[in-house]
């Protein structure tokens, strides 16, 4: 579970804070998504979730943050990394470099952890299988294009098994049908191990589809926490710059136009679109 | 300007096969979206366009230049490159520094470049970022600085690799409005995009690579609504047109506009029946 309580955070030398008052309370198994217009605040979140902030950007802070009974701000980054696994939005932060092969990358973590050879081994297997890359597993990571990398940097954290996992923007370079392989493997994971997701994403429909929450941000505050559908349809999401599905845009025309379609709530989906329109 | 590659193949020294025997001619001032999955061959094809690449069989031209003949600076002068990865091509200490770069080695007087650099960075929104350090900019900025970059340099040609990664609702209508600007000059402007949205959106034509090849070329509304050549790619189709398909819309509509246009009229028809 994860508890964040009255948290601000202000990077060194700046003014104004990039979180301000967050309040937010993740039960263990939950599927969260994160919306917010560039420069709102999400990568902060998943830095302050992941222990970055404070123990990487360092600035000041008040508030805690807790993942299970560890307080982020006094566990050590090495101790948080079994908790919490943070995929970066840029794959080529992650990727260590230190290795020669894709199956060499993710096992760098695993080592760290104290694992059997068989266990590693078993581990690799699962997570090349789960993130579609088996093909990829012997080759250079700097030698694959960058929906590739995102996809062994996914991998290599989803080895650790952390019980939390947060991740920030993981399907940017993908195409659809890959993008959709990573939000139906992070669903698995919160069905089959109860993982605790965290996932800041652009894509407002896949969200739609598959997360239990949506908490949009604006300027480093929590603005709107409910279900997909009252998150993403709620006019909130224009002013804030974060924008709609074409789904609820096009359903918002269509009731501002003459059209008397009599469904209240706009819809986010295809399905609830069809719905609508029907 | 027209560009044409003909019957061009492609093979990385890994082995792998990129362009297969591919044949495909733009003419002067259009804008095309090329659309595919990841490994498609689509960055590989406009990579051939500067010569950053150079093709095992076939030849490519850039207007009336065979691109053979022609180094990558030279070329640089008829084709603009954004690239995907923002970070590939900045290297200046500020962001005014970084759009001057391109039109000095293409030798514009300095005051030519003053206005070239201020017109592209209020184009992108960044004119009042100016003197700072491109890295202290978050990502979705830095991409928008790569646009100014290319824009400042007057291309004639202008290749978008993922232009809308990463950016939120501002940020996309932003780079929209840019392309429909830079459409209206007359420049020829390529978007490769897993964004179909964005390419249902501003793309007169859109051509479907998989596996090196193209499988699909024509008209957006009528290539965007052939589900069997998409599921080759493994692509899916726009939201809008997947739900006029569910609804069983006569037409494919590619904006909201289009859609209330079309939906209106298909419901008052199915009233009077």
């Amino acid at each position: 579970m994860i508890t964040v309580k009255g948290f601000s955070y202000w990077y060194p030398g700046e003014e104004e804070p990039a979180l301000e008052k967050i309040d937010l309370t993740i039960p263990q198994g939950q599927f969260c998504g994160v919306v917010g217009a560039n420069g709102a605040g999400k990568s902060t979140l998943c830095s302050a979730l992941s222990g970055f902030v404070p123990h990487f950007f360092h600035g000041e802070f008040e508030g805690e943050v807790r993942i299970d009974k560890h307080m982020v701000a006094q566990t050590p980054l090495g101790e948080l990394a079994g908790e919490v696994g943070l995929v970066f939005q840029n794959p080529f932060n992650q990727i260590g470099g230190a290795r020669f092969t894709v199956r060499e990358e993710i096992a760098f973590g695993l080592e760290n952890l104290g694992l059997s050879k068989k266990e590693m081994e078993t581990r690799i297997a699962e997570v090349l299988d789960l993130v579609g890359i088996e093909e990829l597993a012997d080759r250079s990571p700097f030698a694959l294009s960058g929906g590739q990398q995102q996809r062994v940097a996914l991998a290599s954290i989803l080895a650790m098994q952390p019980k939390v996992l947060v991740l920030d923007e993981p399907t940017a370079q993908l195409d659809p049908r890959s993008t959709e392989d990573v939000f139906s493997a992070l669903r698995g994971l919160v069905q089959r191990a109860e993982t605790t997701v965290v996932m800041v994403e652009h894509k407002l429909e896949w969200l739609a589809d598959f997360v239990d929450r949506v908490i949009a941000l604006d300027r480093g505050r929590i603005e709107l926490d409910d279900s997909p559908t009252k998150v993403l349809s709620s006019p909130r999401m224009v002013k804030m710059g974060i924008g709609r599905t074409q789904y609820t845009e096009t359903a918002a025309a269509a009731k501002r136009g003459k059209l008397k379609l009599r469904p209240k709530i706009l819809p986010v989906t295809l399905d609830q679109a069809r719905t609508f329109f029907r | 300007m027209r560009l044409r590659w003909e019957n061009i193949s492609f093979t990385y020294p890994t082995g792998v096969r990129a362009l297969d025997d591919v044949d495909l001619t733009i003419a002067s001032g259009e804008l095309v979206a090329i659309v595919g999955e990841n490994g498609a061959g689509k960055t590989t094809l406009v990579k051939l366009l500067n010569g950053l690449l150079r093709p095992d069989q076939g030849e490519v031209w850039v207007g009336d230049w065979n691109a053979a003949e022609h180094s990558t600076a030279e070329l640089a002068a008829r084709v603009g490159f954004l690239f995907q990865n923002p970070d590939e091509q900045l290297f200046e200490r500020t962001v005014r520094r970084e759009v001057a770069f391109g039109p000095r080695n293409l030798g514009m007087t300095e005051k030519k470049i003053r206005s070239q650099v201020n017109a592209a960075l209020k184009a992108v929104g960044l004119d009042a970022q100016a003197e700072r350090h491109p890295y202290d900019l978050p990502v979705s900025d830095r991409k928008m600085l790569t646009l100014a970059a290319c824009l400042a340099m007057d291309d004639p040609v202008l290749v978008l690799d993922e232009p809308s990664i990463g950016q939120d609702a501002a940020g996309r209508a932003r780079i929209g409005r840019i392309l429909r600007d830079l459409h209206t000059m007359g420049r020829t402007l390529l978007l490769i995009t897993h964004d179909l949205d964005f390419c249902a959106e501003y793309a007169q034509r859109v051509v479907v690579m998989a596996d090196g090849h193209i499988l699909a070329d024509g008209p957006a509304a009528q290539v965007l609504a052939q589900n069997e050549v998409l599921e080759r790619a493994a692509i899916i189709p726009p939201q809008l047109v997947r739900l006029a398909q569910g609804l069983g819309l006569p037409s494919m509509p590619l904006n909201v506009r289009d859609f209330v246009r079309v939906y209106s009229a298909w419901r008052r028809k199915k009233k009077k029946h």
